[in-house]
């Protein structure tokens, strides 16, 4: 277990992980669920043991689209979101760890897609 | 008139002109007047809810002190915009460690401590027009018409922070659709998200969160379905496979004040 990570993401997210009763309310209501290997009551879980480098390495933390649904309807306030947002800093953060390269831009683009679209994967797969 | 400094964000100047200048001319019919602050940059797009991020907070808290400085509430119609403003200004208000090391950085000539009341557009047409008196200026109403309102995610949520109306069973836009004269359309969906950003790397997700979006609608027997986000309206209208009509609200809030002829000049 790598304790300076786990310190990391309770400081950066400022979430207090022993407050879920483990329901699964979050995960029930994310749009994402189907998409993702670990869902957000398993982010808490796991940020509580300290294995953030499995959460780290998988793709879920490109998964979660930031509509705070979880944040909403989590009975304990516990605000999963903000876990999985700051262990996909920790990772992209890491040197060489964009989740995307501006050279691939171009080719996403059509006619009709928002700047916003854009402008929000900066903020999200790139530091 | 009243005046409010108007923060359009990036997409209304690009690819969502039609929500702005909408917006801008129907404030004009309802005898508000909006004024862009000089050099407002994007919001980003997407707030960060990280304690250590401060440089992806600095724009918003820019916008928000011009309208500090000019003495007036600040106005917002983008979804994702009002989302970013409102949780940025909450963060400056609430977490004194992020609002001394902006204000560290900033340098501005008096510090922002969260001074500025933010409003979406619907809460202007809501709280300071009123939707009684807004539905005393329509000259076209949208009479049988049965009008879905899409909130979508960003609208209402966070909840506690953007203290805009019931983050489950909201109304500030179905009292919109009645002050215009149409029949609002409630439906399941009207308040999960469309798949946002997913649509740059996975068409896949942002097909089926649209479509269901867009399914639940029409079940419901909606002619159309309204949004503020520039976003939701592309992937409702190019990702769910759906032919129901897709629309900004400023646009039927226009047609309804008799503006949208000029508006399009
Ligand atoms: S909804 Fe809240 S309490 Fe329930 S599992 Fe998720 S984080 Fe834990
Ligand atoms: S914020 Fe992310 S994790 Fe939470 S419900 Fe939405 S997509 Fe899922
Ligand atoms: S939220 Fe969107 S439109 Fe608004 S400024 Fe930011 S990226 Fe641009
Ligand atoms: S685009 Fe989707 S992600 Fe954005 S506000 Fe609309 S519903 Fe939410």
């Amino acid at each position: 277990m790598n304790k300076n990570l786990k310190e990391q993401v309770l400081r950066a997210s400022g979430v207090n992980v022993l407050k879920c009763m483990r329901c699964g309310k979050c995960s029930g209501t994310c749009p994402s669920y189907d998409e993702m290997e670990y869902h957000p009551h398993q982010f808490v879980y796991m940020v509580e043991r300290g294995d953030i480098e499995t959460l780290m390495n998988s793709k879920s933390i490109y998964k979660c689209l930031t509509c705070f649904a979880c944040v909403d309807r989590c009975p304990r306030n516990v605000e999963p979101a903000k876990v999985v947002e700051a262990v996909r800093l920790a990772a992209v953060r890491q040197q060489g760890n964009n989740h995307m390269n501006p050279n691939q831009i171009p080719e996403m683009l059509d006619d009709d897609l928002p700047q916003q679209a854009i402008v929000t994967a900066f903020r999200k797969y790139i530091k | 008139m009243e005046t409010f400094t108007y923060y359009p964000g990036c997409t209304l100047r690009t690819k969502a002109k039609d929500l702005d200048t909408y917006a801008r001319f129907s404030a004009e019919a309802l005898g508000i007047s909006l004024e862009e602050p000089a050099d407002w940059q994007c919001c980003g797009g997407a707030y960060t809810t990280a304690k250590d991020e401060i440089a992806t907070k600095l724009s918003a808290v820019r916008t928000l002190n011009s309208a500090k400085v000019s003495n007036r509430p600040l106005i917002t119609v983008c979804s994702a915009c009002h989302n970013v403003i409102k949780q940025t200004n909450y963060d400056i208000l609430h977490d004194e460690e992020v609002a001394s090391k902006v204000n560290n950085y900033l340098k501005l000539d008096e510090p922002y401590n969260g001074e500025t009341t933010v409003y979406h557009y619907l809460e202007m047409l809501r709280d300071v027009v009123g939707f009684d008196n807004l539905a005393q200026k329509v000259v076209n109403p949208f009479k049988g018409k049965k009008i879905a309102a899409y909130y979508g995610c960003l609208l209402l949520r966070p909840s506690k922070t953007l203290a805009m109306d019931d983050p489950e069973n909201p109304s500030i836009m179905e009292d919109f659709i009645k002050a215009i004269g149409g029949t609002p359309v409630i439906y399941a969906q009207r308040n999960e998200c469309c798949g946002g950003y997913i649509t740059l790397e996975d068409k896949d997700q942002a097909a089926k969160r649209s479509g269901a979006v867009m399914s639940s609608a029409a079940d419901q027997g909606a002619d159309m379905i309204i949004t503020a986000c520039p976003l939701c309206l592309y992937n409702l209208k190019k990702n769910s496979g759906s032919e129901l009509p897709v629309y900004y609200f400023t646009e039927l809030l226009a047609e309804a004040l008799g503006v949208k002829e000029e508006s399009n000049e």
